[in-house]
């Protein structure tokens, strides 16, 4: 790529490079987040591709100043289609010496760092851990840096404003945004609609952010600091409408669109957990489309409520992080016994217990497929980007429903939180995943009479039907007891409970039979090394596979939706490649399901550090196991 | 389906009852059998749940719609469900064990939002189907096998419990009455939001006689303190004794004669604050002592599940019904046009 440090231009009009990596940080009161998603905003809206990474401390607010405090936001903007946030960031606007300190390691070499030098205090230094100034010591001798004073810039602007100083200081990350907003030739129209609508009801915070933000860049413009901003142009892609999405908003509205393509409507009991919350929060704004949501006492009242609403017959949804899948093991398994369709939502966060809240994490991989007393198989499904978060819960209420079983949605923090431009799908193009219940008895009895088998199954599926209070003549009880197969009395007989255990397992593993082959991308004849992922990592590995791939030698990638069960061709697949490789950021739990499954010797490449792989990672990773 | 008629017969399921004989339950569960027609709904509308222990297999019993649920977590599917689906009756059966200990949060819960629910508490402070160890509402000192130097647990006593989350109806009876249990069972049945229903219940296996000293039959009369709404609260065979509330506006038994009958208390299950209701909830620590029983508090207060309703009916009329694609297209998008 164009390294924007280079070229020089006299008349300074704008210099063209392919992409950017910015990573914006400061303390977690400077709001770096929202100048983060203000510029992605701006930059999707322009047409560029992007991805993503928020990262920010599990403290609302850490002590001022301090590494812990640091919250950063990093966007990888290009003209191309990109699938990663960027191993390493271009740019870095420091807003403080701790953010200085916690990020400057990630910059590439010969990068570029904006630093806010009225940040650059003694004690501010002090509580980085600095000794001596970095901005005068050599610290930055191998990068370009600007350095800007943007606090007091911030207060000169919105002084006319009659803004109170303290209140004019929390502007300054507007001043940046604006000020990286002209070195990247953002169109500013975004922003400032934003920045009114936003600010509507406080006109006083609106017009100096305004005023921030023009400041920001008119500085750039004129302060001859720069020698010229860049461009980096819209990314050429299908024809559509596109808007900038987030894995936990896409999955929200994939839920929607699951109520809407079922014909059913949507329960969800949620109990707010880190990073799952956002789902709720915006499930509970869709209450005109007959969306129910309940934030229950605890966890398990969460998925106890939701498991209600499915006996009632709606499309029963419960979402969570791993700490809350924990709680809900045994209504879980109740579900299981129940045969009741319920999607089970779990955003990954780093564990065990509460380990880290806000950090990404794979490592749920078992919990989900074996966290249940008993035999208690659930299918499996695992988004495998932001807007991928869509297609994957429509995907989990089908299953769900067809087969009337709990489903497991696996998402994690990365996808939450991270965004990448979307191409909004035509609604009429939306899967239909209507089911029906149960209106007639279902079986004659001995005497002649018409009754109704609460688990009397469908010969093609094994679901059970799907009989919901007030409907007459069909009355019955479930529980967790113990069913007779048909009846679904209580039934202790040894033989009846092995043939159920196996009807339940037959019932999972024949979905295999209504799930898309995988498939294979890359060298898909002949490869040296495959590679297996599943989830988030997905970005990673194909931006890994294609440097490899670069290079001469010959890789595929098999990137796995379904993972319970397993796609149908995904054993001829594994057995047709010497090399097989699986990332995850977990200790290899998928490359150990694929092991027992599949009797193959795939290796692991593994990352619990709480933020993604990076393709330079999986780069030298693959390369290594070619012997390379 | 409200003018629907039906008889006991059309409520009892088809399954062997598998109770200990002579175990209360039976004369709640033939309580149960027996109301139901006289209320007026049908089997398909109606719910039982229940969670785990000897009285959670009640809906087995009902050829209503039911769920033998997970211990202590009745409450929490019940109120999915009962949110979920206004039209239909729904109803929660579990024990002192299920509901006051491993399931004392949902309990709670449901009973602070009003969730439309009719909750029958089967007290029989004892944990049964664990074959006996002491329960959240056995007496302190009391000798199970999980206790063999006696308990040290100060009990809960469910009607204060109730009262103290503020739930807008709160009884108490007992399985040695059916006509109060069933005319307790109707009241709460008719009341819209939470309305649970403590009843004393005799384990003959594991504690015998828990309650015979205030409900058998020599003993109700100095023993069970009716509360009537409207009526002061007076008991003994000859009405001649009564509760007062003290200057400390705590509640007192009394000799009528004593007092003078325009000092008793007249009971008023519709009182606001549910204060008083508390105190007379502790006039008896144990069922040792002369305990009311009736309608300890009957309010009203807008149900849970209605108000959710409310809210979706109010956001649609407003905006219209949700529209799927207005939705994907509600954030800032851009155009890629074809090549």
């Amino acid at each position: 790529m164009a390294d924007p440090a280079e070229t020089i231009d006299a008349d300074r009009s704008p210099v063209e490079v392919d992409r950017v990596i910015i990573r914006f940080a400061g303390d977690s009161g400077d709001g770096m987040q929202l100048t983060g998603d203000r510029f992605t905003a701006a930059s999707a809206v322009f047409g560029n591709d992007l991805s993503t990474l928020p990262e920010y401390p599990a403290e609302i607010r850490a002590p001022a100043g301090t590494l812990a405090g640091v919250s950063a936001f990093q966007v990888h903007i290009s003209d191309h289609e990109i699938t990663t946030p960027g191993d390493a960031p271009n740019v870095l606007v420091a807003m403080n010496p701790a953010a200085l300190r916690s990020e400057l390691k990630r910059l590439v070499d010969g990068g570029t760092v904006l630093v806010n030098t009225d940040a650059f205090t003694e004690r501010n230094l002090e509580k980085a851990g600095y000794e001596v100034n970095p901005l005068t010591d050599g610290t930055l001798d191998h990068v370009t840096v600007y350095e800007v004073p943007m606090t007091s810039l911030t207060k000169e602007a919105v002084a006319p404003l009659g803004v109170k100083p303290r209140d004019a200081e929390r502007s300054k990350n507007f001043f940046a945004l604006g000020l990286i907003s002209w070195m990247y030739t953002r169109p500013e129209g975004p922003t400032l609609t934003w920045i009114d609508q936003h600010f509507a009801s406080k006109p006083q915070v609106a017009a100096a952010n305004r005023a921030a933000f023009m400041a920001g860049h008119a500085f750039g413009e004129t302060a001859e600091l720069f020698d010229h901003p860049y461009a980096v142009r819209p990314a050429v892609r299908p024809p559509g409408t596109y808007t900038n999405i987030t894995g936990n908003v896409a999955l929200a509205w994939g839920l929607v669109a699951a109520g809407r393509q079922s014909g059913l409507p949507i329960f969800l009991g949620s109990y707010p957990i880190t990073p799952a919350s956002d789902i709720l929060h915006e499930l509970s704004k869709y209450k005109s489309f007959g969306i129910r949501t309940f934030q229950a006492e605890d966890e398990i009242a969460g998925i106890g409520s939701a498991i209600g609403a499915a006996f009632g017959g709606h499309l029963a949804v419960t979402t969570t992080s791993g700490p809350g899948v924990a709680l809900k093991g045994e209504a879980m398994g109740l579900a299981v016994s129940l045969e009741l369709p319920l999607v089970i939502v779990d955003i990954q966060r780093g564990g065990p217990s509460t380990g880290l809240p806000t950090k990404t994490e794979q490592a749920d991989l078992f919990q989900a497929m074996y966290g249940r007393h008993g035999e208690s198989p659930l299918p499996i499904v695992a988004a495998h980007s932001p807007a991928a978060c869509f297609d994957a819960a429509i995907e989990a209420a089908r299953i769900a429903l067809k087969y009337r079983t709990p489903v497991m949605l696996l998402s994690d923090g990365y996808l939450a939180n991270g965004s990448e431009p979307w191409r909004i799908p035509d609604v009429s193009d939306l899967p239909d995943i209507s089911v029906e219940f149960a209106t007639e008895p279902n079986h004659t009895d001995p005497d002649g009479n018409a009754v109704f088998w609460p688990y009397k199954r469908d010969p093609l599926t094994l679901a059970r039907p799907w009989a919901v209070p007030g409907t007459p003549g069909l009355e019955h009880r479930i529980g967790g007891i113990e069913k007779a197969d048909g009846t679904g009395n209580i039934s202790y007989d040894p033989a009846n409970h092995e043939r159920m255990v196996h009807l339940r397992a037959d019932k999972i593993a024949g979905i295999a039979n209504d799930i898309p082959p995988v498939e294979l991308t890359g060298d898909t004849d002949g490869a040296e090394l495959l590679v297996v992922g599943w989830g988030s990592t997905w970005g990673a590995i194909d931006g890994a596979a294609n440097r490899v791939r670069a290079r001469g030698r010959r890789v595929a990638h098999a990137h796995l939706t379904h993972l319970n069960p397993f796609p149908p061709n995904l054993g001829e697949i594994l057995a047709r490649h010497d090399r097989v490789v699986v990332p995850e950021l977990n200790l290899g739990q998928l490359s150990r399901l694929l092991r027992a499954e599949f009797l193959v010797d795939a290796h692991s490449i593994t990352k619990v550090q709480g933020v993604p792989f990076t393709a330079g990672e999986l780069e030298a990773a693959f390369l290594k196991e070619l012997g390379a | 389906m409200s003018s629907t008629i039906t008889t006991p017969q059309d409520w009892a399921s088809d399954q062997e009852v598998r109770w200990c004989p002579g175990c209360g339950d039976y004369s709640i569960l033939k309580a149960v059998q027996l109301l139901m027609p006289e209320l007026g709904g049908t089997p398909a509308n109606t719910v039982f749940i229940s969670g785990i222990g000897c009285s959670s297999r009640f809906p087995y019993y009902l050829d209503t719609y039911g769920m033998h649920s997970i211990h202590g977590r009745a409450p929490a599917i019940a109120t999915g469900l009962a949110v979920a689906r206004e039209d239909l009756d729904v109803w929660v059966v579990g024990g002192d064990g299920d509901m006051l200990s491993i399931g004392g949060n949902h309990l709670i819960h449901a009973l602070r939002r009003n969730v439309n629910l009719t909750i029958l508490l089967f007290n029989n402070q004892i944990y049964g189907l664990t074959k006996g160890q002491y329960s959240p509402t056995s007496e302190v000192g009391k000798v199970t096998k999980s206790t063999p130097f006696g308990s040290l647990d100060h009990p809960f006593n469910p009607v204060s419990v109730a009262l103290g989350a503020e739930a807008s109806f709160v009884a108490r009876t007992h399985d040695m009455d059916r006509g109060h249990m069933m005319e307790m069972f109707r009241r709460a049945r008719e009341h819209r939001g939470a309305a649970l229903v403590e009843i004393y219940q005799n384990c003959n296996v594991f504690n015998d006689g828990a309650f015979e000293s205030i409900t058998s039959r020599s003993a109700r009369d100095d023993m069970l303190i009716p509360l009537v709404h409207g009526e002061p609260v007076r008991f003994g065979a000859d009405k001649q004794k009564g509760v007062t509330i003290d200057g400390q506006g705590r509640a007192q038994i009394v000799n009528v004669a004593d007092v003078g009958e325009e000092a008793i208390l007249v009971h008023d299950e519709s009182r606001p604050d549910p204060g008083l209701a508390f105190m007379l909830s502790r006039l008896a620590s144990g069922p040792d002592e002369p305990t009311p029983i009736g309608v300890f508090r009957a309010v009203d207060r807008p149900d849970y599940g209605s108000q959710v309703t409310a809210q979706l009916e109010a956001a649609t009329e407003r905006g219209g019904p949700g529209d799927l694609d207005a939705l994907l297209h509600s954030r800032p998008s851009w155009e890629v046009a074809p090549a």
